[in-house]
């Protein structure tokens, strides 16, 4: 088996030695141009994996989500392919996503290929507008440079469905709040209204020029709330509606409060 | 179809249907019954093998996915008569009792502690998250996976 592993440094961090030339955007962007010319390039050599090691917080949610798909066994072997093609509203991966308005790349025999977008892709339970002789290639979505978590809530800590699931990340650059719910619809969902309160909040505490700058007491709660409200889920085995709605709530709530602070934090350390 | 695998250290060709498992392939066609066939979803982990080096369940890989890769089983772990040190220890501890889990429940311990010698509970737990054991009720497992690691760090494998 052979296996290219690239190492890859917080892209923030990257060539510092251009700090008096290029400015912090500019530096992450040409080493996230680099990072894409190595990866194009070993797509083409015959390899088993290319393994991408970064502590970059760019696709910490993927990685959380991905943490915590079933069991040693099953992540050894699954692929967001897997995931997307399965189209289960309890999907882990799915509302990471969701929240970065990722587009699923088909390809069909004779070169046929088409781009959806996830909401497109996923059209209910189980369900999608894949065609029968279609192929799932890959997503692909613009990185977002804020803060970012998954969470869910199972009733075990591993091997577990879903009862609720939640990605959230902050977009600083569109000053966005962006949230998606698993296992509370049919399909993944977002959850516009909590967003443009969320990110009205952030704005009207001038938080999205000045980090540290607290938002209003409560705006956590009431966008956990408007979150619960875009929720609709059922009542199953592995759980009632109701707490379905409350879990996905507690989520949300925690979810915006270590966004927040995390870029406080951010804020102090620099 | 014709397939080419290394299994267990021999290069096997077997001719397999597109769509069996590599599971069925190891049991049915290799006369390897080691690994066994329960959940055939992925939910009990008895199927456990390396592919590749990697911990997998063989009822969720394809045998034709197999093509051209190394697999380990089982089987692969004692040396003649003697027992491995994990399955000496389960012995030990008395961590079998149906004994449908443990092959399983052997391999996933010994990829653990090949990677980790000294892993936390925790650790254990979660390495062994994707193994069900429907009778001894997992105390007298990581009992075996304690002797098990203590004998590794004492170099004894």
């Amino acid at each position: 088996m052979i296996v290219v592993a690239v190492p890859v440094k917080d892209l923030v961090n990257a060539k510092r030695r251009l700090m008096p030339v290029l400015t912090p955007e500019e530096r992450t962007a040409l080493a996230r141009a680099m990072l894409r010319d190595v990866l194009r390039a070993l797509r083409g050599a015959a390899l088993d994996a290319v393994w991408v090691v970064t502590r970059d917080t760019e696709v910490r949610a993927l990685a959380q989500a991905s943490r915590s798909v079933g069991s040693p066994q099953i992540r050894n072997r699954g692929t967001l392919g897997g995931n997307l093609g399965t189209a289960s509203p309890a999907g882990d991966t799915l509302p990471v996503l969701a929240v970065h308005d990722a587009e699923v790349l088909l390809a069909a025999a004779g070169g046929r290929a088409r781009v959806l977008r996830w909401n497109e892709f996923q059209t209910g339970v189980k369900r999608t507008a894949i065609a029968p002789d279609e192929l799932i290639i890959g997503a692909r979505w613009r990185v977002l440079l804020g803060p970012q978590s998954f969470s869910k809530v199972g009733t075990r800590s591993a091997m577990v469905i879903s009862v609720a699931s939640l990605c959230l990340a902050l977009d600083p650059v569109e000053r966005q709040v962006r949230v998606a719910l698993g296992s509370v619809a049919p399909t993944v969902i977002r959850a516009p209204d909590a967003e443009a309160l969320a990110a009205e909040a952030l704005a009207r505490a001038g938080a999205w020029d000045e980090p540290a700058a607290p938002p209003p007491d409560g705006t956590a709660e009431a966008f956990a709330e408007r979150v619960a409200a875009a929720a609709t889920p059922i009542d199953d085995v592995r759980g009632t509606a109701r707490y379905r709605r409350r879990a996905v709530e507690v989520l949300a709530r925690r979810a915006l409060s270590w966004a927040i602070d995390e870029r406080a934090d951010e804020a102090l350390v620099s | 179809m014709l397939i080419r695998v290394n299994v267990n250290g021999d290069s096997r060709e077997v001719d397999v249907w597109p769509g069996a498992s590599l599971l069925s392939v190891l049991r049915e066609e290799l006369n390897l019954p080691g690994s066994k066939n329960a959940c055939e979803q992925g939910e009990c982990g008895s199927c456990s093998v390396w592919l590749d080096g990697d911990l997998v369940c063989s009822c969720l890989v394809l045998a034709a996915q197999a093509h051209e890769r190394e697999v380990r089983t089982i089987e692969s772990l004692a040396e003649g008569e003697g027992l491995h040190p994990v399955q000496e220890a389960f012995l030990e501890a008395g961590a079998v009792q149906c004994g449908f889990c443990t092959p399983g429940l052997v391999v996933a311990v010994t990829d653990l502690l090949q990677r980790d010698p000294s892993p936390d509970e925790l650790t254990v737990r979660e390495a062994l998250s994707g193994n069900l054991c429907r009778c001894t009720g997992y105390q007298k497992i990581f009992e075996a996976v304690s002797l098990a690691a203590q004998r590794k760090r004492e170099g004894v494998w």
